[in-house]
Parts: structure tokens; sequence; C-alpha cells
């Protein structure tokens, strides 16, 4: 029965030096749909939460210059309704309003969604595909770093003592580019992702790939960036023949785990599928 | 007297008014188990086994018992060691012996998740960490979860003292097999030789859960002088006080159990889990004591139902007749006997007038939580196997579906295989129903198929009891000793008001506690709107009889010379006398200078339900690629006898057809290699969520049962019974490939397109 403090700092620095010096277990909160949870199975144990979203830009979406700048502890909710951001990054917006239910996506943030930093997370392959930055505050400052940098191993980041992000920058959205976002769960919602797969593609006039980042989830420790599966769309159509390349791209880099939610075999082969029916949205919303 | 008659004379019955719990239900003001609380309750927790089998060396209760804030600490040793007898209470019969070391293990845990100690203490952080004191010693077993692993020679053995019963000579060694039943008739070997073609197959099906939304929960309090009263939220609050008295050596008079707001049962809040154990720890404490589970307690410690090995071989001749039907049924009990595998063989071909029938089932124990009743108990798994092999006899002879059904349906004067010969039954008209249905003939698209599949439910009677009271300005109170788990309390108040011909308005239904209604069992086997409903029926005669008598006393003619008409009492005829018609507020404004209140009660044990019959029809898109199936459109009609509130009715048929959704897509207990449940959750035990699934569309068939004044079947357990087969057909249909155990969940069913073998 230790005690357990809540604190809500008014700015980053007072939560950096908040975090910095708590002796125990310090955590950042945002919505707490995660957090909380894992509080009350017995699963975490903190000496403080610091909940950050009294802090002017945690919450808010801004536009500038085309780029899209979104708070870490911004609900899904309100990204599903900022007309530019779901124009310009459809992708990342449906990945972030698959979380959980409605009243779930009144507090879901996509900083939570990354640090909880489950290999299911549904955010981060759209994210890493969309080729988001974070920004973090921290003890030496700021620093910024891509999405994909964050997740080290389930439930790990690389976040040190005292860090905490601050928001997520959306670069601008390429002409004739778009972006799409899925994944498989058994049911239609409220489930976690046995496959989650992210794609954004920019093609040329003549609807030719000329730019393309493909994330998987839930088929590896951490969110995975596949190289090869970029290589086989960069400077094609979409053929049956690429389709098929970039489906076998996907699987072979593809290191799942046997478990209640799906085995080895069948997480790999969704993989493949999920890859082209994603890349199949995407190349369509950039005008193919 | 029977109202059965004309349909079109029935005022209210039929009628589809406001539930008269529906507004604290959608408002938030109806108790609930876990919402009632007493002054100075104590907050209990109970203690669970991390092993799947084990024995216990030692339990060192001390340093929890010196936490400050713990009031009492309890293990089996302080409860009765009470001997092996059968007991009848609840539903389904069980030992007395089984549910006390269910509720509390004594020298051995049998599952994990198995109660093996319990504290009442101050807060609920007091009460964890008082958890976190008992030291238990335990010496881990070797353990056996797979049914037919449990089977096999050389399986570690759960109980020494358990003999397979229904085998002779009677076995000398020890076996995890509880019972062997055998049920036949015919001549099996004759009808199968006289067969032109057979199909067969086995099957094997998972545990799976009611997943009833709300979990146990109850108050117990008992003061110095043994006075005991539990609030508790359960299908049967005279089942609570039988046996909350015999585990726990108390007079049945000694405890009052008061049933609060029920959410959702399905057969698995008919036995004690909590109730015992909240009593104990009040007797110690001296305070009133609340025990609530966490779902994950739901999930691993109360029962879930049988998971199931079902091989089933049919023959039938050219023109379709079926001859033989044999099928062999291997059910998990759980930890202690009593699977539904005799409910299992009664009802797998019971659709069907065969007469060559050969049943073989098995009750098997192994380390799993006890089951419960679910919804129909045990028919569920043996018509998912028997409904397919049907479907194959159907797609090898090139015959509908429907049709081989038709061709072999029982009717009024079909023997079953148990002995019973059907009453009037509506099974053909069912199928009629379905035939004929623009759902049977609707097109279907690519990677789409078609199933249905048919089930069948006794639906029992039983003792129940109501008391019908008229108020002094004329409304009604309507008691009865039935939890109200499918809107039961408006089926009550519906009757009442048909009767005595009063708007149902000015009926007030409610539930009686144990010491104010006469005994009632419990609420399943599709019972309540049968058995108590006749209970309320025949009060309300009674009621309009002293009724009757009162307005001759007010008129000062013979009661003979009175009708009670539309509410009303008027003279029976011309030569009766001019008086005015005296109403029911009248009549009982009177009361008092008439001979004092107007009331009566009558309790029954009811004969003659009707057995049920449903057909479902069901279709799905399979994703080739992903493995996943998606349910298109769902008809479930069924034979109702007399809906009374028909909303109500196909509520219970839509709940019935998408539990049994659940049970064929995704649902399963899953167990680690060390025997432990890997799946205690909703995130993981994977119910169907509303975006799953398609308008349930209910279509009502009625056909009377005679033996109830208004007609009325049993309905809330046909519903469950066939939508595994009509969904594995369906599957069958849509990728040619058949299906042979559930859950057909995605990887599953890729992997058997991709093998080509299901
Ligand atoms: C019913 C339900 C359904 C769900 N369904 C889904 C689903 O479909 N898909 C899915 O991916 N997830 C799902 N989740 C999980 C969860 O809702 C998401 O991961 C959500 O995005 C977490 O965001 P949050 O703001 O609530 O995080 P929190 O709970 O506030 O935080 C989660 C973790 O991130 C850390 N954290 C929070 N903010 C920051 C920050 N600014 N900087 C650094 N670390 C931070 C916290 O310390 C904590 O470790 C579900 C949860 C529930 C309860």
């Amino acid at each position: 029965m230790s005690g357990l403090s809540y604190t809500a700092p008014s700015t980053i620095s007072e939560a950096v030096a908040l975090l910095a010096n708590e002796a125990g277990l310090a955590k950042v909160m945002s919505g707490g749909t995660d957090l909380l949870v894992q509080m009350k199975i017995g699963r975490l144990k903190p000496s403080l939460i610091v909940d950050t979203k009294k802090i002017p830009g945690m919450i808010g979406i801004r536009e500038i210059g085309g780029c899209f700048v979104i708070g870490a502890a911004t609900s899904g909710a309100l990204m599903g309704e900022h007309a530019g951001l779901v124009a310009a990054w459809p992708g990342v917006v449906e990945a972030t309003n698959l979380i959980g239910s409605t009243q779930v996506q009144g507090r879901a943030s996509l900083a939570g969604n990354l640090c909880n930093a489950s290999p299911g997370a549904d955010s981060p392959p759209a994210m890493i595909a969309a080729g988001a930055i974070a920004v973090i505050a921290g003890p030496n400052g700021t620093r910024e770093v891509p999405v994909e940098a964050i997740v080290t191993a389930p439930g790990r980041t690389s976040l040190g003592k005292g860090e905490f992000i601050t928001e997520f920058r959306l670069p601008k959205k390429a002409a004739r580019s778009g972006d799409a976002y899925l994944r498989f769960i058994p049911r239609t919602e409220m489930d976690i992702a046995v496959v989650g797969c992210g794609i954004a593609v920019t093609l040329d006039a003549a609807g030719v790939c000329v730019a393309a980042k493909v994330s998987l989830g839930a088929v590896a420790p951490t969110q995975l960036v596949v190289a090869g599966a970029a290589a086989a769309l960069i400077g094609n159509k979409l053929t049956d023949a690429v389709l098929a390349k970039l489906d076998a791209e996907c699987q072979a880099v593809c290191k799942p785990i046997n478990d209640k939610r799906g085995t080895i075999e069948y997480r790999t082969k969704v993989a493949g599928v999920l890859a082209r029916r994603v890349a199949a949205i995407a190349f369509q919303r950039a005008g193919a | 007297m029977t109202y059965i008659g004309n349909k079109s004379d029935l005022r209210v019955v039929g009628t589809r008014p406001d539930r008269p719990d529906g507004v604290d239900k959608v408002t938030g003001r109806a108790i609930y188990g876990a919402d009632f609380r007493l002054a100075g309750q104590l907050v209990g927790r109970i203690l669970r086994s991390p092993h799947a089998h084990a024995k216990i060396i030692k339990i060192d209760t001390s340093k929890a018992r010196a936490l400050p804030g713990v009031k009492a600490v309890m293990t089996a040793q302080d409860m009765p060691n009470i001997t092996s007898e059968e007991s009848f209470v609840g539903e389904g019969p069980t030992n007395f012996r089984d549910q006390s070391l269910n509720v509390m293990a004594r020298d051995k845990v049998l599952y994990e998740g198995h109660a093996v100690a319990a504290v009442a203490a101050m807060s609920p952080s007091i009460a964890e960490a008082a958890l976190a004191l008992i030291e238990v010693t335990y010496e881990v077993l070797p353990h056996v979860i797979d049914v037919e692993e449990a089977m096999a020679p050389g399986a570690p053995i759960l109980d020494e003292t358990l003999f397979t019963a229904g085998v002779d000579p009677k076995p000398t060694t020890p076996s995890n097999i509880a019972k062997k039943i055998i049920l036949k008739s015919g001549d099996i070997d004759a009808g199968f030789a006289k067969a032109d073609i057979i199909a067969e197959g086995r099957y094997v099906t998972a545990a799976v859960h009611q997943a009833y939304i709300e979990p146990h929960a109850c108050v117990a309090t008992i003061g110095a002088d043994g006075q005991a009263t539990v609030y508790a939220s359960s299908q049967g609050h005279f089942m609570i006080r039988a046996f909350c008295a015999k585990l726990l050596g108390m007079e049945i008079s000694n405890i009052r159990v008061i049933p609060l707001e029920i959410g959702g049962g399905f057969g698995g809040k008919t036995i004690v889990y909590l109730e015992p154990v909240a009593l104990t720890l009040s007797k110690m404490a001296g305070k009133p004591v609340k025990l609530v589970m966490t779902r994950e307690e739901v999930f691993r410690a109360s029962g879930p139902t049988s998971g199931a090995v079902v091989e089933v071989k049919m023959g039938a001749m050219k023109d379709g007749t079926i001859v033989a039907a044999q099928a062999v049924l291997k059910y998990q009990a759980g930890a202690f006997p009593g699977s539904p595998v005799q409910p299992g063989l009664m009802c797998a071909f019971a659709m069907y007038d065969i007469p060559n029938v050969h049943l073989t089932g098995y009750d098997v124990i192994s380390n799993r939580a006890k089951v419960a009743a679910y919804r129909a108990p045990g028919a569920p798994i043996s018509s998912y196997a028997a409904e397919q092999v049907v479907d194959d006899l159907a797609r090898q002879l090139g015959m509908d579906a429907i049709t081989i059904r038709e061709k072999n349906a029982a009717k009024a004067g079909t023997k079953t295989v148990y002995g019973v010969t059907f009453p009037e039954i509506g099974y053909e008209a069912v199928l009629a129903a379905a035939k004929s249905h623009a759902h049977w003939k609707a097109p279907l698209g690519k990677n789409q198929g078609r199933g249905i599949a048919t089930g069948f439910w006794f639906n029992i009677g039983g003792e129940s009891s109501a008391s019908v009271f008229v108020n002094e300005d004329g409304s009604v109170s309507v008691v009865s000793g039935s939890p109200d788990i499918g809107g039961s309390r408006a089926s009550m108040a519906m009757m009442a008001a048909e009767v005595l011909g009063i708007p149902v308005a000015n009926v007030r239904p409610i539930i009686g506690d144990t010491a104010s209604i006469g005994f009632t069992n419990v609420t399943g086997g599709s019972r309540v709107t049968y058995a108590t409903g006749m209970a309320t029926v025949q009060a309300t005669e009674k009621v309009i009889e002293q009724l009757k008598q009162r307005a001759a006393m007010i008129w000062d003619i013979s009661p003979d010379a009175v009708d009670w008409k539309d509410g009303q009492a008027v003279p029976a005829g011309a030569n009766a006398g001019g008086f005015d018609p005296l109403s029911l507020a009248a009549i009982a404004a009177k009361a008092g200078k008439t001979g004092g209140p107007i009331g009566s009660e009558v309790s029954v044990n009811a004969q003659g339900a009707g057995p049920g019959f449903g057909a479902h029809i069901c279709d799905v898109e399979v994703d080739r690629e992903t493995g996943q199936t998606t349910i298109l459109r769902y008809t479930a009609i069924q034979d109702v006898g007399r809906a009374i509130h028909p909303s109500y009715v196909e509520g219970q048929i839509q709940g019935g057809a998408v539990q049994g959704i659940g049970w064929a897509l995704n649902e399963e207990y899953i167990y680690d290699a060390k025997g432990k449940m890997d799946n205690a959750g909703f995130l993981d035990y994977r119910v169907p969520v509303a975006s799953d699934l398609p308008m349930i569309e209910a279509v009502l068939v009625e056909v009377p049962n005679t033996r109830h004044p208004f007609g009325v079947r049993g309905v809330g357990e046909v519903p469950i019974v066939p939508p595994m087969a009509a969904i594995g057909n369906a599957v069958r249909d849509a990728i040619g490939i058949r299906m042979h155990s559930l859950p057909m969940s995605p990887p599953k069913v890729r992997k058997a397109l991709d093998s080509g073998q299901g």
C-alpha cells in the first residue's frame, strides 16, 4: 500500500523536473487508457503520475505551412474531426480512430499509443509510413526523432529519465501522395491487431511510384520498416507482379510469436495480404 | 381455464408494452448485485489457486490475520466437511460435497482459480494485502485439460475415489470418466445395413462461457442469533438458500435471501460460488461482508459449459429416409462430475423420427473450472455435430436441406430415444416457415454460403409460486418467486392483466424474497413463463372468484349469478338482476366491508411443458485470404407456443443466436502449457460485438401448448442450439470444406483453405 501521487503541471519544464526528480517510478499520463488499465491489473505500480494534458500545446492540432503539428496528448476523436488532417493523412487518422471504442477515442492519444510500446498498437505503423517525427522534451532540452526510433522492445522506449513526447510532426503532403492503414482483427472492433500495416506512397504524373514507406505492426517485437517492400513499389505501378513481390517482402521480414491472438504462420501470411490491400488504397488515394 | 382460443380475442397478451423494469435499467437506478451495500459492510476477497492441479500441504493465515484492518480469514476448515450427497438444487443434478469443495478447496486444488482462502477487511487495499500474506504450500501435480487426454489410460487422476459409473462390471481403478451413458432404440447395425448412404464426422467444440455482463456478487450478514440474510443476484434465491443451508449446516428458516436485479445468467447463476463464503466470513467478523468477482475470476472460477468431442454417423436411404443414427459424446465436466452430456444425448437427434439410434456419452472431469448450465445445456454441442452430418446426407443425396428434415421430422406421436412420446409440437410448422421464408431462396454472391440447422429443447415446468393482490385503489400487485432474467415480470403482469381484463399498466409485478413467497425453482430450463405463469394465472383466477363473491355480496345475489367481464363484475344474465357493473376499483374500495383484503397465492408443480423447436438460416461470406467469416444475414425461426410479449421472445431468440455466433466463430477457453487459462478477459475471449452482427430476424411460429392457459412454450434455450451447425453448414457451402472444430476462427479457416482440410 505504497502511496501514489498525481500531478498535472502546466509547463513542459515543470513536467520534466517532476519526472526527472522522482525517486520511484514516474509515469507520464496522456489519456490514461493504457496506464490506468495496467495499474488496475497490478502490472504497473507508479509512485507518481504526471498528467500532461494541462500543458498548453499537448492537446490540439496546428497546420504550419502544410505540415501538421499534433499535440502528444491529442485524442483520436479530435484528430478524426480535423478536416485538414483527414484530407492530408487519412491513413494516420484512420489508424488512430481504430483504437478502442467511441469512449476510448475521447481519451486515447498518439503518444500513449506509441509509448505503451505494444507491438500491436495501431497508430505507429501509419505514423512511421507517413514519416512522422516525435518531438521530445527532457532535462537536456528538446530533440526530434523519427517515430520508428521510439520503441525499442515490447514495453520499452528509447526515452530517457525525465523525457516525454510533446508533439508529433507530419510532413507536408507531397503532390500525388496517399497513405493508408489496415489491421486484421478477428472481430470488427474492440480488439488488438493480429497484424497492422501502414503504407504511404508518392506517384509521378504517369502513376509510377517514386517514393514509398511500408511499416508492419504486430509481426515483430517492434513495428517494422520494410525497406524491401518499399523497394518493390518504387519505380512501379501496382501490377499483380508488384503486389506479389510486396506480399513476399512483407512476409519475409515477419518475426511474429505464436500466441492466443495468432500463429506465426497465420500472422506472416496475413501481413502479406494486408500489405497488398493497403497498397491498393494508398495508390488510389495518390490518384493512381 | 384456457385462454388459448382465438388470438385476436386477447387484448394484452401478444402486445408490446414497455417493460416494468425498463426505466430503472436504462437510467441506472436498478440495484444489481455489486450495487448493493449495507452499513458497516466489509470487503471480501478470495485467494485462488495459481496451479491447475496440486495438493494443499499447508495454509498459513497467521500473517494475514495479524494485518490491521483484517476482520476475518477463512479456509475450507471453517466450513463443515460434508459427505457426498446428490443434489437437485439448481439446474441439473450435482453433489453437495462437490459444491462445497468447489466453493472452497479442502485438500486439493483442481483448477487454476480454485478458491483456497478468503478474507474480509476494512478496505479493498487491506483485503488485497491480506491475500498476499496468506502462505499456501502446494505440491504441484501433473494436470490434464483435454477431454480425450483425461480419458486416456495413464492420465493424471483428479479424484482417486471416482470410478466410472454405468459400466459393468464395476471398475476397480479410478478414472476421470465419471459416468458412461448409453441410450438406444431399434437395432443400429440393422439400420446401417439398410442405409444406401452414410455420412459421418468427428467434431470438436471448445469450452465457452455464458459471459453474462454482471459478475457474481453478494452481500451476506449473519447475526449473533444465527439469523442470516443474503442479498444476491442469481437465477434463484431459493437455490442460494438451499445451498447455503446445506453447505454451512444451517436451518433453511434461518436464511433469508433477497434477490437483486440480475445482469444476465444464461444458466451460469444456478449454483453458488460466493454466498457460503460471504456468510462464513460474516459470521467470523460479526459484520456484513460483500464479495464481488472480477471478470477474470468469472472466467477462471465460474462455470463455462463443456468443450467436447462428438462423433456422429448417420445412414439414409436414397429417398432421404434416415434409418440409423449413432453418436459418441465426450463432454468435459470441469473439475467435478456433472457435464450436460445426458441432455446432449437426448437432444442430438430429437428433431427426427429415426428407427435405429445408438448414443454413448461420457462425463469426464479434468483440471478446468466446474461447468455450469448454459442455455439448453448440452444440446448445442451434440446438435452442432449432428446437424452438420444431416447436411452432409442432404449433399450426398442432392436433396434440399429443409426437405430432408421434413422427410424425417418428429411430430405428435413420435417416440424419442429417451422414451417420451411427443405431444403436439411445431417442428414441421417451423420447417415450413423456413422453406417459405424469402431468405431461403435469396441469391448469394462469390465466397458466400448458406446453411440451415435445427434444434430442440425440452423446456420444463416445476415448482413455482405467485401471489396476486388487489390494492385499495383497484391496482394489482403480482409477486412471484422467479428472478427475472428475460422479461418475466412483464409477462406475469400481462397474463394477470389479460385474465383480469384490465390494462397492464394497472399491474405491478415484483419478485418476492425467500421469506415472502412460496418456494420457487430457479429461473432456468425455460420454465418461468410456463410454470410461474401458470401459478400467476391460477392466482389471478382465484382473485376473480373473490371479486365475484364480493360483488355478489354488494348486490346481495348469489356468486353464481355474477360474471367477470372486461375488468368488471356484471350480473350473469337478466335473471341475476339489473345492476350496474362494478369495477375492480369499486370492489376494492369496499373490500374492508365485504370481508377484508383481496388476494391469493398459488404454488404449483407444473407438468406438461411444451417441447420447443427452431430452425436457423445463416448466410456467411468468407474472406479466403484472412479466413475471416462475416455473418451477412441471419433468420431464426422458432415455435414459441404463444408469445406473451413478442419483443422479449424475439429478444431471447436474437440473444441465443448471437451467443451461438460467438461460440461458432471466436469464443474459446485457451490454456497454456501449465494448465492456466490464457484469455480470462473480454479482450481475448471474444464475444461478438454489435458491429460483428447483422440484424437477427426472429420469426415466431405459434403452435400453442395446450397445457398452459395461454399456450406458452419455453423460448429461451432453443435459440442457442442451431447456430453453430447453421454457421458450420454455411461455411461449408461458402468454401467447399467442412470445418470440424470450434471456433471457426480466422487462423483455422485460413489453414483449412491452404490445406484443403477443415
Ligand atoms: C477498451 C480499450 C480498447 C483499446 N483498443 C485499442 C486498439 O484497438 N488499438 C490500439 O492500438 N490500442 C488500443 N487500446 C490501448 C490504448 O487505448 C491506446 O494505446 C491509446 O492510444 C493509449 O493512449 P493514452 O493517451 O490513453 O495513453 P496512456 O495510458 O496515457 O499512456 C500509455 C503509455 O504511454 C506513456 N505516455 C503517455 N503519454 C506520453 C508522452 N507524452 N510521452 C511519453 N510517454 C507517454 C505512459 O506513461 C504509458 O506508459 C485500447 C484500450 C482500451 C482500454
